[in-house]
């Protein structure tokens, strides 16, 4: 399989380190994640899941311990363009057309204007907005937004991609159909995939294995494998996806029930 | 195209009927001219007075004009050096505001002192100075106010801090900028007759204002107060057009009516 894409060993932050008000946001986390996986973290607010995932896209740098990724520093990774991003913020660029935010990241690794013209157009149809190429994002709706900022995302195909709550502002259906748009991408290019959220059954249904963190300070609780196979809409209703469910939740309650 | 025009219509409607009201009211309660002047006898003054007030308003929309482009572009430039070098930052801009908080029109005698009383710069400079800081502050705050997660897609990209200028902050402070440039320019028209008041060439505004009303001619002063409001109506028109030229991304958003 090659080398992980993901190792971090001890990894420790500490915010305002060596004054009075340090703030230990995550303590001596281990992990690593294997090409083309999808893992989630999890956990209440104020476990680090957020800076965790920062962490390993060097946009913070960790107090202790290390972060490689696919065998180089962090650092490097991100130099080398390693990385794609999404919030739960769509972030785009308002003063932009829909298709020149999607070419943002491919402007900035230089490629020519027909190859990002090219591309685009292949990104828009992947997240099925063909149309709204020259669209300015407030013509958009929210979920529409989230999947350009998607696009833009992967447009120029990163080898790991990293989620901050990207469906967190979106409504129950729209998130739903999200979910299954994200997977079906996925599966196409066949990244890897670190996903922050706080919503369990999104946890249990995209991830191959759901991390769960426990706050104050921020740590790895337990490590849960979701072995569902190839998910659609029908798994939102197995049994094998209730059980993981109730697995995530009784894990979380633990964790909060923890002094 | 109809559309397009169709918002002017009410307060040109509204403008009309109190002009109309203020012609009747004087008229009717026989209100003495050196009180307020009739509309038709403020109009009939600046066709009188037409050619020194030609004059006067080229002079005091060049001082204007002058101090409004010097005002803006010093404003801006220190912005964005302010802005991409951080450390500036905590000590230029709360100076900044301090300064903007002190009355700028104070410094007018000042400055004749330094340029000579008769002397053009010593209207400019006020100009500038008051241009200078709505500009400065208000350009400075949407060079800063860049939604984080934004920042931090462009540094996950390898961006370095000058591609964070370019391609984030400077298009993101361009509304920040043009909305400071509707308030300076009418701005810029007050300032320059504020600052002839204290002094400087003759043939302007402010002493063609100051001078009829000390004769008690008050139909010629208000006349000249209706050729300085067209300067600064020119000027805000003008500084609207450009925001929604320079503004392509901004036409039909709802969220801006």
């Amino acid at each position: 399989m090659g080398e992980p894409a993901i190792v971090a060993s001890g990894v420790t932050k500490t915010f305002n380190h060596g004054t009075d008000n340090a703030v230990t946001a995550l303590t001596d986390i281990d992990l690593s994640v294997e090409p083309g996986e999808f893992v989630s973290l999890i956990g209440p607010s104020g476990c680090g899941k957020s800076t965790m995932l920062r962490i390993f896209g060097d946009l913070i740098s960790p107090t202790a311990g290390s972060v490689e990724v696919f065998g180089k520093s962090a650092a490097q990774a991100r130099l080398d363009r390693d990385y794609g991003m999404a919030f739960q913020k769509a972030g785009l660029f308002d003063w932009r057309r829909v298709r020149a935010n999607i070419e943002l990241p491919l402007e900035l690794a230089g490629w020519s204007k027909d190859k990002r013209a090219r591309r685009s157009s292949e990104m828009l149809s992947l997240v099925k907005l063909p149309d709204f190429g020259n669209h300015y994002p407030w013509q958009l709706s929210g979920g529409m937004q989230q999947r350009v900022a998607i696009a833009r995302a992967l447009s120029f195909e990163p080898k790991l991609l990293l989620m901050d709550e990207p469906f967190g502002a979106l409504d129950e259906m729209t998130r739903e159909h999200m979910q299954l748009e994200l997977l079906r991408i996925y599966r196409q290019l066949g990244t890897t995939v670190v996903f922050v959220t706080h919503s369990i059954p999104e946890a249990a249904f995209l991830s191959d294995r759901v991390v769960v963190l426990s706050p104050r300070p921020g740590r790895i609780h337990s490590i849960i494998g979701v072995d569902l196979g190839r998910r659609d809409e029908n798994t939102r209703e197995s049994e094998g996806f209730f059980r993981k469910t109730t697995q995530i939740r009784e894990a979380l309650r633990s964790v909060e029930a923890m002094p | 195209m109809r559309s397009r025009l169709a918002p002017l219509w009410p307060p040109i409607v509204v403008g009309v009927i109190i002009v109309s009201l203020w012609e009747g009211v004087v008229r009717a309660f026989d209100i003495k001219e050196f009180l307020l002047p009739k509309p038709t006898s403020i109009m009939a003054a600046v066709g009188d007075q037409w050619v020194p007030l030609r004059t006067a308003g080229w002079q005091t929309g060049r001082t204007a004009v002058a101090g409004l482009l010097i005002g803006v572009v010093t404003g801006a430039l220190l912005a964005l050096v302010i802005s991409r070098f951080g450390w500036l930052r905590g000590s230029v801009t709360p100076l900044a505001v301090a300064l903007n908080a002190t009355p700028i029109i104070a410094l007018a005698p000042i400055f004749n002192a330094w340029f000579g009383i008769t002397d053009f710069r010593s209207n400019t400079a006020v100009v500038i100075v008051v241009v200078f800081f709505p500009v400065f502050i208000n350009t400075g705050k949407g060079l800063d106010e860049v939604e984080p997660n934004q920042i931090e897609l462009m540094r996950s990209l390898a961006a370095s801090d000058t591609t964070v200028l370019r391609m984030v902050r400077i298009p993101n402070a361009l509304p920040f900028f043009l909305t400071s440039l509707r308030l300076a320019a009418p701005l810029s028209v007050i300032a320059a007759i504020v600052a002839e008041y204290f002094g400087g060439p003759q043939n302007r505004l402010g002493p063609f204002i100051t001078q009829n009303a000390s004769f008690s001619r008050y139909a010629n002063a208000w006349a000249a107060i209706v050729v300085a409001s067209a300067i600064g109506l020119a000027l805000f028109a003008l500084s609207a057009l450009v925001e929604k030229v320079s503004m392509p991304w901004k036409q039909g958003d709802p969220s801006r009516a």
